[in-house]
């Protein structure tokens, strides 16, 4: 490496040390950025920021955003965009809110909270999604309509076809089991998520393992072991360390009483107990580990990836472009429809204007987090980081009590600023 | 010298196609034989790619037939041109740049586990076996193709070619981005297919190296086929004029 030939000694060990851990550089910085941020915002708020409470509620904030920041990846890395995500939450959101308040309890008969509502409304909602995502879809491969004008006139027809569907009105509140997606109102509870981050830090562990063993069975070179053992405590540090986090975060005295109540027991004296992980965050959590299987160990996620570097050799390739088209919009359509679900199960109803200037804060994540508006570049980790940056951006200043115009205009500013960055990073890096 | 008594292993029967109102390639027809390297020379806009995506599935010609092996093939994309075992090296390259070597190399068709999912590992593994036979200074298994040297960028489209058995070999303009070491390894690789029988059609404007590669040579001009020689019964001279004056040489026109 010539540019690092007149540095001092100490930072050229510092960067081989990162070298070995072969982390992403980008991905630290970004890390690092967020811890910044996060700080300063500790500091501004007399150490409300990082309090159990707030992380949980930030993480909760985030989760529909970041589910549908994972398909945008894909969608911008394939050279497309979607501007119409917020809208098509808005119908999804609509599909689901009549199917569980009018449909299943008056036209199936169902009553009101049966427990086959919320998996109806669900499904219903995600063939919804995927559908109308899989027409955008279909708009833009076969009929070589431009993505941009696509959802751009989807932006409008979907946010007024969920009008339309509700006339306006605000609809609910929402079935009882289907609200348990939304954060506050369903989480694991203490045990469970202890019991789901030693289960997932096992399955990191066991991915690292299998890892090495298969480059170790190809004789490629590993890195040392010591770098895979840090690498691992890293990874247990982060996982456990959340959890003990969202467990921290106790649930209010009188509403412990109250679910005693509903069960017909008393409150033992002193009880206590802590939200755990909210079912919403297992969710993106979920989310984010298929659609990272899918960007990388899967030929769909490789073809996504080629077509976007040069879509013509992916073509020549023997690549149907068109069908993948059809297949990325149609996830993004199937994501906006999960988003759709926990974002009314969060609010607990649905509104005329929910969604409403998603698009941006979907774009924003998926383009903070390193996806390259060129094509063929971009990652799902990004993409949920950038999200969570936008949210702690957005409540760190409500909470520090920012106006709410500077609150816009900061976020505004940030997102040109954070891709300026990502320009000059990948010129220094060489990286394309 | 090559057999040409048996079935062409392609044939190219009457290809036209045209292009709002331009006749790209009009009515021509060339063949090829196993263990023959044909070289297709002529102009910038001759019609020489066109005619030889008709083969590879990027275009579909609007009249005549592809004949494989002496049956009539339909190659309508270039899927089923990868089914027939022809495989293609195209001027641009076609490689995605962000991927890497072994991605590109398997694009299309990738080694899976019995899980559906892809196999890293096995399929860099066979990328380095088949690299350190084409060209054993290559490196860089991990980084995006777009961090390569032309050379090196080279051997990975040629490397995919080779890879898969392939039995017909399209090679446009191969050695244009190459310097002289490179340009000699492609040489040698291309009279080692031969011998392993891969029949090639060679598009290349430099008549020097059609006369020392290729067994025959098929000129088009506007469109139309000029004409297809033996390179050895017929000097440089009168391929340049086949070339620039459209004309077969009076020696061989009778």
């Amino acid at each position: 490496m010539a540019d690092t030939a007149g540095t001092s000694k100490e930072t050229r060990s510092r960067k081989s040390f990162l070298d070995t851990l072969e982390v992403d550089t980008r991905l630290l910085g970004m890390i690092g950025a967020f811890v910044v941020l996060c700080l300063v915002f500790n500091v501004f708020t007399d150490g409300r920021f990082l309090t159990p409470r707030n992380v949980f509620n930030l993480s909760i904030q985030t989760v529909s955003v970041a589910l549908m920041a994972t398909g945008m990846v894909f969608i911008i890395v394939t050279r497309h965009i979607d501007l119409s995500v917020g809208s098509l939450l808005a119908t999804c959101s609509a599909v689901m809110a009549m199917t569980q308040t009018v449909v299943t309890p008056d036209w199936l008969g169902l009553g009101l909270n049966n427990p086959l509502t919320a998996p109806i409304a669900l499904i219903v909602g995600l063939i919804c999604g995927a559908a109308i995502g899989a027409f955008n879809g279909w708009l833009v491969g076969y009929l070589t309509i431009p993505a941009f004008i696509v959802t751009l006139g989807g932006l409008l027809v979907w946010r007024n076809v969920a009008w339309y569907l509700t006339n306006g009105q605000t609809i609910g509140p929402l079935d009882a089991n289907f609200r348990l997606l939304g954060g506050i109102n369903g989480t694991m509870g203490e045990t469970g998520s202890w019991i789901v981050g030693v289960v997932a830090l096992v399955a990191a562990l066991l991915a690292l393992v299998s890892a090495r063993r298969s480059k170790k069975a190809h004789n490629f070179p590993v890195k040392p072991l010591w770098a895979e053992v840090v690498l691992g405590l890293l990874i247990a540090v982060v996982i456990l360390g959340f959890v003990a986090l969202l467990n921290a975060y106790q649930i209010p005295e009188n509403r412990l009483e109250r679910m005693f109540e509903a069960r017909g027991e008393t409150m033992p004296e002193g009880y206590s107990e802590g939200y755990g992980i909210p079912y919403s965050v297992l969710l993106l959590i979920f989310v984010a580990v298929v659609m990272t299987i899918v960007a990388r160990k899967t030929r769909l996620g490789r073809y996504i990836f080629a077509t976007g570097g040069n879509p013509d050799a992916a073509e020549l390739s023997g690549v149907n472009t068109r069908l993948l088209t059809v297949k990325v919009f149609a996830l993004m359509g199937f994501l906006c429809a999960l988003a759709a679900a926990v974002a009314s199960a969060r609010l607990t109803f649905h509104s005329n204007d929910i969604g409403t200037l998603d698009e941006l804060r979907v774009i924003a994540a998926a383009v903070i987090g390193g996806t390259a508006l060129a094509g063929g570049i971009g990652t799902i980790y990004g993409a949920i980081l950038g999200a969570l940056i936008m949210q702690s951006l957005q409540s760190g200043m409500a909470m520090v009590g920012v106006d709410a115009p500077f609150q816009n205009i900061v976020v505004g500013a940030v997102l040109v600023l954070a891709v300026l960055i990502d320009i000059l990073y990948r010129k220094r890096t060489g990286a394309k | 010298m090559v057999d040409r008594s048996g079935t062409p292993l392609v044939e190219l029967r009457d290809i036209s196609i045209a292009f709002g109102g331009i006749k790209a390639v009009d009515h021509v027809s060339v063949d090829l034989y196993p263990g023959e390297v044909v070289g297709l020379l002529g102009h910038n806009g001759a019609g020489k790619s066109t005619l030889i995506k008709c083969l590879s599935g990027a275009y579909k010609q609007d009249t005549g037939d592809v004949f494989i092996n002496g049956e009539r093939a339909t190659i309508n994309n270039p899927r089923d041109a990868r089914g027939y075992n022809i495989e293609t090296i195209y001027q641009t390259l076609a490689l995605a740049d962000n991927l890497d070597a072994a991605s590109n190399l398997f694009l299309g068709r990738e080694i899976t586990t019995p899980l559906g999912l892809v196999d890293e590992s096995r399929m860099e593994a066979e990328t380095r076996k088949v690299m350190g036979r084409l060209n054993p200074n290559f490196r860089k298994f991990n980084a995006p193709v777009s961090a390569l040297s032309g050379g090196q960028r080279q051997s990975v489209a040629i490397a995919r070619a080779v890879y898969f058995n392939a039995r017909i070999l399209i090679m446009d303009e191969p050695t244009a981005a190459l310097g002289p070491q490179e340009t000699e390894m492609v040489a040698e690789l291309i009279a080692e297919l031969k011998k392993q029988g891969l029949g090639i059609f060679l598009i290349d404007h430099d008549v020097h190296q059609v006369k020392r590669l290729c067994d025959r040579a098929a000129v088009m001009k506007n469109g139309e086929l000029v004409g297809t020689v033996e390179v050895d019964k017929v000097s440089t001279d009168d391929i340049l004029a086949m070339i620039i004056a459209g004309k077969k040489p009076d020696h061989l026109a009778a």
